[in-house]
Order: C-alpha cells, then sequence, then structure tokens
C-alpha cells in the first residue's frame, strides 16, 4: 500500500514540550515515555498552540478528571487534527456521543462483547494465531507486525461483523488515512469515511434479503429508546467506530507486547514457565504499553488539577502518560509482569470505557500465549528495525523477529 | 479470627471494565451490559478475603467498597 499524495501543514520538530507540544513530533512517536516524565515535573496539564489549541493532562489525576467529566468535555470530537470541521451527526456512535444519548447508543453494543461472549469466540481466535504462526515459522523469521499482530485482531474483527476476512487490506488502508494521515489531511479522512460508509452500505442491504447472525445484523435489528429501528446513518456510524477502534488498537497492544518480550527474555521465559501469570501480565502489559490516547473538546472553562481549561481548546487525552504516572505507580517506568494492584487506565475511565475491552484481553492473551508455544525462543532481528505508527493509536508497525535456529 | 467481610459495587461509578469477574468470579456477577454487581447479599466467604481486596485495588473505577462487619 502506497501513501496518497497529500500536504502537509508545517509541523516544524518541537523543541519547547511544555508550550508547544506536538503528538506527531517524531521524538513522540519514537519513544514518548521520557517527554511526559518531563512535563509531569512541570505541570499536570500542558497547552499547545497547534491543532488549533490543545491541552495535554500528564498525570493520572488530571486524565482520571477530565475523562468523568461530560459537562465540561464534550466527545463530539475525538481526535485531535490540525483542522477542525463541522461536527456530522451520528459520525461514530457512542465514542463520539455525550449525554443523554450516549449511553442508549453503548448499550446496543455491550452485550456482544461481554467476557462471556468472547469466550466462545476464543476457539476461532486461537485457530486464526495458529494459522498465521503456519505461515513463517519455517522461516525462522518475520515481521511480526505485518505478518502476525496486524491480522489477529483484522480476522476477528471481520468475524464478528460477517465481513469477508479477504478484504483486511482495505480495513488496515482506511484506518490508516482516519488514524494517521487524517490528522494533518482532511482529505483523506473524508475519503476514507465515504468508502468504509459504501462499504457497508452493500452489506447492510445484502441483509435485508439473506439471515445472518453477526454484528452487522445485531445492529441492524437493534430498536432505540423508544423501540424504533436504528436509522442507518448510527448502524452505518457504529460499524466505522467498530471496525476502526477494533484493529490497529489491537494490533499494537499485541506488538508492544511481543517487542517487549523479545527484548526482555527474563519475562518470556518466566511467561513460558508460570503460564498461570497470563492475565496479570497482560495487564501490566496493557498499562506499560498502552496504545491509545483519546481526545475531548472543551465545552465549557473549568479547572483541572489546579490548571484552568478554556473553551475553544481540544484535549488530547493521554491514557498512556496517566499509566506512566509515578504517584499511582510504583515503578512506573518498569513492566513488573506481577504488578497485583494495576488500576490502569488503557481502557479509559468513566462513561465512555472501552466496549472492546474484553475483545482485546481476549485477542492479547490467546496471541501471546499461542506465539509462546510455538515461538518459545525469539528475539529482535538486529538487522532490522522496529518502526512504530504515528498519531494516537501507538503500536509497532514494523516488528522484525529472529526465532528458532536463528534466534 | 478474621472479620467477616461485605463487598457492594457501586453502580453508579462501575463501567463495565470487570478486572473484579477476573480476578474474583466466586464474588462478583456480570449482567448482560457486563456491569459488576456483587454475588448474592455481598458477604465475602471465609478464605477469599484476599480476592475481596485484591478486586477492591483493581477497580479503576474505584466502585468497589469492602467493609468489615
Amino acid at each position: 500500500m502506497s501513501d496518497p499524495v497529500r500536504t502537509l501543514p508545517a509541523h516544524p520538530p518541537v523543541t519547547d514540550w511544555v508550550h508547544d507540544f506536538d503528538h506527531t513530533d517524531a521524538r513522540w512517536t519514537d519513544d514518548p515515555f521520557p517527554i511526559w516524565d518531563e512535563l509531569r515535573k512541570v505541570s499536570p496539564v500542558v497547552h499547545t498552540d497547534r491543532f488549533l489549541g490543545c491541552y495535554l493532562p500528564i498525570t493520572y489525576e488530571a486524565v482520571r478528571e477530565i475523562a468523568h467529566d461530560t459537562e465540561h468535555f464534550s466527545s463530539r470530537r475525538v481526535l485531535v487534527r490540525d483542522e477542525r470541521p463541522e461536527v456530522t451527526r451520528n459520525a461514530a456512535p457512542p465514542i463520539t456521543s455525550d449525554p443523554p444519548e450516549h449511553k442508549p447508543a453503548k448499550q446496543l453494543l455491550l452485550p456482544p462483547f461481554t467476557p462471556d461472549a468472547m469466550k466462545k469466540l476464543e476457539p476461532r481466535v486461537r485457530a486464526i494465531c495458529n494459522e498465521l504462526i503456519d505461515g513463517f515459522i519455517a522461516d525462522g523469521k518475520c515481521d511480526a507486525a505485518a505478518r502476525y499482530t496486524k491480522h489477529v485482531p483484522v480476522r476477528t474483527i471481520a468475524y464478528m461483523l460477517g465481513i469477508p476476512e479477504k478484504d483486511s487490506d482495505l480495513f488496515i488502508k482506511w484506518i490508516h488515512m482516519v488514524l494517521e494521515l487524517g490528522i494533518k489531511d482532511e482529505s483523506m479522512l473524508m475519503q476514507a469515511v465515504q468508502e468504509m460508509t459504501a462499504y457497508f452500505a452493500g452489506h447492510i442491504e445484502h441483509r435485508k434479503t439473506h439471515h445472518t447472525d453477526d454484528l452487522i445484523s445485531t445492529l441492524m435489528k437493534a430498536k432505540d429508546k423508544n423501540g424504533q429501528p436504528l436509522d442507518d446513518s448510527h448502524v452505518l456510524g457504529s460499524l466505522r467506530l467498530i471496525l476502526i477502534a477494533g484493529i490497529d488498537t489491537t494490533w499494537s497492544a499485541i506488538g508492544a507486547s511481543l517487542w517487549h518480550l523479545a527484548k526482555t527474555p527474563a519475562d518470556r521465559d518466566r511467561l513460558i514457565a508460570e503460564p498461570e501469570l497470563m492475565p496479570t501480565a497482560v495487564e501490566e502489559l496493557l498499562r506499560a504499553y498502552s496504545p491509545v490516547t483519546m481526545a475531548r473538546e472543551v465545552t465549557k472553562e473549568t479547572v483541572i488539577s489546579g490548571c484552568p481549561v478554556k473553551p475553544g481548546n481540544m484535549v488530547l487525552l493521554s491514557f498512556p502518560a496517566a499509566n506512566r504516572d509515578p504517584a499511582v505507580f510504583p515503578d512506573a517506568d518498569k513492566v513488573v509482569i506481577d504488578r497485583r494492584e494495576n488500576r490502569h487506565a488503557a481502557f479509559g475511565l468513566g462513561i465512555h470505557r472501552c466496549v472492546g475491552s474484553n475483545l482485546a484481553r481476549m485477542e492479547m492473551t490467546v496471541a501471546i500465549e499461542e506465539w509462546l508455544k510455538r515461538i518459545p525462543d525469539f528475539k529482535l532481528d538486529p538487522a532490522g528495525r522496529v518502526k512504530w505508527s504515528e498519531g494516537t493509536v501507538r503500536g509497532p508497525r514494523q516488528l522484525p523477529m529472529l526465532f528458532g535456529k536463528t534466534a | 479470627m478474621a472479620a467477616k467481610l461485605k463487598i457492594r459495587v457501586d453502580q453508579d461509578k462501575c463501567q463495565g471494565h470487570a478486572r473484579c469477574k477476573a480476578l474474583a468470579p466466586e464474588l462478583f456477577e456480570l449482567d448482560e451490559f457486563g456491569n459488576a454487581h456483587e454475588a448474592g447479599d455481598g458477604t465475602v466467604p471465609a478464605g477469599l478475603e484476599d480476592k475481596a481486596w485484591l478486586a477492591k485495588a483493581n477497580c479503576p473505577e474505584i466502585a468497589i467498597e469492602v467493609t468489615e462487619e
């Protein structure tokens, strides 16, 4: 896939992170943790004039306050970008919904994503992981981001939605256009939304005459709080959300986990020796390498952790930075795979808690377990380079590994 | 003898992270939306006290109360 032609507004390299931060800066993309540690010493909330004005809460407490405050902060815009076009109705409910519309929109999506529902899905995910590993294990090496961590969530989401797994490349292209290119180029985002809408409209049309048992059908049959079917724009918005939110997030989480285990043989060997540690380790990997940063828009003036916050600005709601706050997590910068107390916010806090959190945990657990069973001995390929995604979902997009006899 | 514990999930605070159910499945139930409730009347059976405290310590919404009776 090649990047479409685009024009970039100026994003000069950041020299003053306290007054001019930029989450698309190369330093942030490569290694944001030292930046956050420095900022935390200065103020719980910092501001940049980039992106038409944006705050960054950097402590756990400031992030928690904003996530719980739907009176002064709106979710109508959930990406911090160069432009701030008109808000469209039903952009991607419920992630873009505020109270009172939020709760009914979210309740429609919750039942298919409960832990029990995920248990039923688990065998399919385990099979997907093994099919993928079959494809490269004999080579003794692979780009784990391109051959493994990407495909686990893509194929799982396609299976849940009831759309062809072979369309995966299309989904990846749209996600790249929305979450990475779209930050600086509005037309990319619009094009992806139009293409997704047309794609799903076809699948909705097909289900009007053919019975299927999948998430698209579930949404089509759902009723709103007045007992009426959802209008098409709501169904399409939620389908776009599930596709975008369900793929590169978990791709990132699985990738960052394997990256950590590849460069930390002690943790890898301990997980193999003590498989019962896996649930605790997964939570710690989620804390330390939380992939998802969300956004809010300030709608009313308020004060957060002693810092005045003014309307007209966006907020980069960094759950990953909150999860590295040493005031809440002892040894916050260390991965402690048996950390017993871990109140991390990787899936958000408050009413917008990630709908897919149980799915993500299941996929991470299964993908790591199956990899460790088949490829217990692996390391980063010193001849290759690990590349991290740009924007608000952080994870390895290139992850060259050696294993077996070559490791 | 150790004090008897009772747990309660604050329904206004619970957002369905389901950490409590994962850590202490004997003590919590999830509803159809995945939100947690204490099992039964919330009384913690003898021997499960550590799990009750662990669930409380891992709830991201601080929605679990543990009281000693």
